[in-house]
Parts: C-alpha cells; structure tokens; sequence
C-alpha cells in the first residue's frame, strides 16, 4: 500500500491537516483569542439573516416560525414587480442616487483644486475647517436645518418674501436631497483630493512654470495627472454603491405630501416590514434590492480589473 | 511681511491667470459663505421671540431677544436622558467595536497565518451581501435583544472595513520588531499589546474617532430596536422634536393657544439644533487631523 501514485495526493493531505494542526496548537491564541470574537459575530448577525432570507418566498407567520410557516415561491417577487409602486420606487431611487452622483461627484474635484491656488496655509486652513465642519452635523440635524430654512416662515422663504412650502412639494424633494449632501459633504469628500493634489510632484510644477505654463495647462499636464486616479476609483466605488442609498436621511425629510419622490425601496422595504408588518413582502424587496446592488457592484469590479491589469478593488 | 509676500506672488500671475484664479476665489468664497449663512441664521434665530420670528424673521431691535428657547430644551429632562444615552451607546460601542475588530486584524495581517483566506472571504462577503431588514431584526428579536442596549451594541461591533484599514496599518509595521520579539521568547499576546499596538495609536485613534461619531449620530438601530422612553439615545429625541414636530411633554404645554405652542415648537427647534450639536462642533478642530489619518488609510486601500 502506499506505492500507487494515487496515494502521494492523500498522503500529502493528511500531512498538510497534520501541518495544519501543528500549526494552530502552537498559534491557537491566534484563533481563539483574536479571531474567534469576530468571527462569532459576523456568523450570529451576517450569516443567520442570511439564512432569513427564505422568508421572501415563504408568508411568514411570525408565531409559526420560518418551519411552520406557509411556501409561496415567488408569489411576493411577482407582487412586487408587477405593482404600479414597483416602478416608482426604484426609478426613485435610481434618480436620487445617479442624480446625487453627476451633481455630488464633481464638486469635491473643484474644491480640491480652489484649495490648491490659496497662497497662505493660514487662510487654506481656516477655509478647511469651515468646509469640514458641516461633515460632523448628524442626519437628523441636518434634516432639521433644512426643514425649519424652507419652512414657509424660514430663511428661504423670508429672502424672497414668499411663503412657499417646499417640504410638502414632490417636485423639489431631489434637490433637497441632493443639495443639502452637498452642503454637508461635499468638503470632506475633497480632503482625498486635496492629499492626491499635494502629492503632486513640486518639480514638475515649478518646471511647468519656469516653461512659461498658465494655470490651465498646469493643471492639465501636472494636477490632473496626480488626481486622475483616485477620482477614477472613487467614481467607481460610488457607482458600484448606487443601490445602497442610505435610509436614514431619506426617511428623516419624508413627508406625507412629497412621497410621490421620496419613497425609495430602502424606506418602502422599512414601512411594509416593520410598521406593517408584511415581513415576508418587505424581504423580498429588499432582497431584490440587494441583487441588483451585488451585480453593480461585481460588474465595476470587473471594469477596474480591466483597466487595472487584473488588480481588483 | 508674510501679506506682501503674497501680494508680489500673486502680482507674478499673467494677467488671463489672475482672472481665473479671481473666479476661483469667489466660487471658493461663495461655497463658504452657503456653510457659515445657515449656521449663523440659526444661532441669531435661536434667540427671537417665537412670535416676531415667525411674523418678521431676524432682527436686532433686542428687545425682541429672549432665552426662553434655550431654558425650555435644557430644562427638560428627555433631552439630557438623550445625551447621557448616547454618550453610554457611543462609548460602550466604540470600545466594543475597536476591540474586536484591532483582535481580528492581526492574525490577518500576519503572512503565515493558516485559514487567512478562508476568513478573509467569510468577513469580506459581509460587505456586499446581507439578509436584509427582516431577517435581521426577527434574529434580534428571537435572541431576545429587543429594548435592550445589547442590539444597538452588539450586531454591528465587528467593522469588516475598520479590520481592513487596520491590518494594512498593521502590515505597515516593520517586521523586525516580530522577530526580536519572538527571539524574545514574547507570546503572541505580549507582542500585540505590549509592541504592535504602541506603534498603532494613530489608527486607533482614526477608527475610534469613526465609530463614536457614527454612533453619535445615528437613529436607525435605536428607532427600530428600542422602545422605552428612558433608553431612548439623542437622535431619537431629536427626531421627535426637529422631524415630528412633536415637542417633549412639558416643553411647551404651559403655552395657552395652538398657536402659541407652534409658535413656540418651531422656536425650539432652532435652540435644539445649536445645543446638540455644540458638543461635535467644539470637538472636531481637535481630533479632525485623526479622520484625515483615516481618509488616507482608506485611500490607500481603494
């Protein structure tokens, strides 16, 4: 026994478990002290819900449990796709974010570079603190402000003298958003740019401008360059996270009257669930959701592996 | 001397440079302005009389100035059980989550460890796929969590990208101090305690900064796991004032009229925003040079 060729695989098998085996008695700290904790909790709060997920196919019956409770297959997804709602909702989504993406994106870029021409450090670094600081307001905060200056009797409305009620407007809800996540985060998001752009290579721009370049071909052939990188992984990055637009903030500058704009699936998926108590519905829009976000997400990647030479994300 | 300095850099410009630098500036100037406008607008509104705000806006006849606002929210007792809630959430759950996760990210930072690639996929799959709202909150539920403080610490203490941005930091740190130390004869708990996380404190700092902050800020655990009045976290009391418009009991119910207590609601919505944001405000000059730390590590790894 043991000649046959066959065998040196399984021989070598059992030899590398036994390395294996070695290895994690020598170094079990590594895995029971330092590794176990997490992994316990991704398993018990990741990997179980997971699990849940049959419920999108079953009518739930919170006292059977996912055992007792009745098959449906498909039935929810059908509901869902087929409904006047369906629609709606996701081109509401949809259009929050790429509408948030085309207006948030370039802003941060234009920042950086403003920040980049101020001659003094003193006066950059007074600028920066005031366009970091909004980044430290929290959703709910933020919600606020914007409701009581568009309020009828707020800042806007006392500007212009009109008494209108913007809050209760469909019509306006998306660049409420929209502008009110540039007003927050458009500065923070310019510090990566403003680290790429200081990276730029001193010599070459004092070259550039011994040359006789102007700003606008300094910028071309030394800013750019330095930048252009990391505005292509963060656009990719914030593509592959067009799905997962956040709930807390939409669901803070909801109203009853500017739903028509602003239900988007991750409210939607919290209202059936959770204060309706359709559960089995409610997973399985959110599910949906959660497919399309994987296949964006997988998608972009493969798009930087390209561009990338084979490197990921 | 510094300001004429700048000047004859300035003067040095071609004169086509000079205008877009021009437009520059006020762009620059104007975004500034649109940050600082509302913020001052609210401050100088949190101190009107409810009824000449709502009826002429701001002014400076200060006769009109009261701080009725400010003694109604910091007399009323929800919004310090706010506080003190979130102060406990934030500081049980950033200590909790950057303990797990500073564990986690050193076996996975180590070349030699066995099972790296198995672990790395059961983490990393977490960030791009999930069971979603449901199945999460009945398993919260099934363990008996609901109400308590546990689901708002707990379920999202392990932070699969804070881990990341770690064992890259952590993979940073020269190999030769491992070495002396194994030479040493120092067990892995020694050499994590008491010489890899010496040399970490920028990035424990960065990732703790994040998660109290994060904490801080946030409802959406608190609002869907947590029903009693007194666990309630500031969010949470804030949203009932600032969204709901729906003033903490006592906080305007001596008010006669309907009108008077909208009046007065709308008012203390402009001195809620000030004084629960004040604490963040203050702090953030100090510790802002930790998230610009973070912001790199996290560029790096994109």
């Amino acid at each position: 026994m043991g000649k046959a060729s066959g065998n040196t695989a399984s021989v070598s098998e059992s030899s590398k478990l036994h390395n294996l085996l070695v290895y994690m008695k020598q170094h079990w700290q590594l895995y029971v002290l330092f590794i176990l904790p997490a992994f316990l909790l991704t398993i018990i709060f990741r990997y179980i819900p997971m699990g849940g997920i049959l419920i999108a196919f079953m009518e739930y019956n919170p006292i059977r449990g996912i055992l007792g409770s009745e098959w449906v297959g498909m039935d929810h997804f059908a509901r869902f796709l087929s409904s006047p709602d369906f629609m709606r909702y996701l081109m509401n989504t949809l259009k929050l974010s790429v509408f948030g993406l085309l207006w948030g994106f370039p802003i941060p870029i234009l920042l950086a570079f403003l920040l980049n021409r101020i001659l003094s450090t003193k006066t950059k670094q007074r600028i920066q603190l005031v366009l970091y600081m909004p980044n430290f307001i929290s959703v709910i905060v933020l919600c606020g402000i914007v409701r009581i200056l568009l309020s009828p009797t707020g800042m806007i409305n006392s500007l212009f003298g009109t008494q209108t009620n913007f809050m209760t407007m469909p019509s306006a809800f998306r660049t409420i958003y929209i502008a009110s996540g540039i007003w927050q985060g458009a500065g923070w998001a310019s510090i990566i740019y403003t680290a790429a752009l200081s990276n730029a290579s001193k010599e070459l721009k004092e070259a550039a401008v011994i040359d006789g370049a102007n700003i606008i071909q300094q910028i071309k052939a030394v800013e750019w360059p330095a930048i252009k990188d990391t505005v292509l992984i963060q656009f990719i990055m914030s593509v592959g996270n067009i799905m997962s637009i956040g709930f807390e903030k939409a669901y803070a500058l909801q109203t009853d009257l500017n739903l028509s704009s602003s239900e988007i699936i991750s409210t939607y998926v919290y209202k059936k669930g959770l204060l309706d108590g359709d559960y089995g519905f409610s997973t399985a829009v959110g599910l949906f959701n959660t497919v399309i976000n994987v296949i964006l997400l997988i998608s972009m990647n493969k798009i930087v592996q390209r561009m990338n030479e084979g490197k990921g994300i | 001397m510094e300001n004429k300095k700048k000047k004859s850099e300035f003067s040095k410009y071609p004169i086509e440079d000079k205008t877009i630098l021009i437009i520059g500036y006020i762009l620059l100037g104007l975004f500034v302005v649109a940050i600082i406008l509302p913020m001052v607008y609210i401050i100088l509104a949190s101190f009107i009389d409810p009824v000449t705000l709502q009826n002429k806006g701001l002014t400076f006849d200060f006769s009109k100035w009261t701080l009725t606002a400010y003694e109604r929210v910091l007399g009323n007792t929800q919004i310090w059980v706010g506080f003190k809630n979130a102060l406990i959430y934030s500081v049980l759950f950033t200590v909790i989550s950057v303990v797990v996760t500073l564990l986690a990210a050193y076996p996975m930072s180590r070349p030699d460890f066995k099972g790296k690639g198995f672990f790395n996929t059961i983490f990393v799959i977490t960030m791009f796929f999930g069971g979603g709202l449901i199945p999460t909150y009945l398993l919260i539920s099934n363990l008996g969590m609901l109400d308590t403080i546990w689901a708002i610490l707990i379920p999202g203490a392990f932070s699969v990208w804070n881990m990341i941005i770690a064992r890259t930091y952590y993979m940073g740190i020269p190999r030769d101090l491992q070495e002396a130390a194994e030479i040493d004869g120092a067990n892995e708990m020694v050499y994590f305690f008491q010489i890899l996380l010496p040399v970490c404190t920028p990035i424990i700092a960065t990732i703790s900064m994040w998660q109290f902050v994060g904490m801080w800020n946030s409802y959406f655990d608190a609002m869907i796991y947590l029903n009693s009045a007194s666990k309630q976290p500031l969010q949470l009391v804030l949203r009932s004032i600032l969204i709901q418009s729906q003033p903490e009991p006592g906080m305007v119910s001596d008010m006669q009229s309907t009108a008077e207590r909208a009046q007065l609601a709308e008012l203390l919505k402009y001195a809620t925003i000030i004084i629960s944001s004040l604490p963040l405000m203050i702090m953030y000059p100090f510790f802002q040079k930790y998230f610009d730390n973070g912001i790199m590590a996290g560029a790096v790894k994109g």
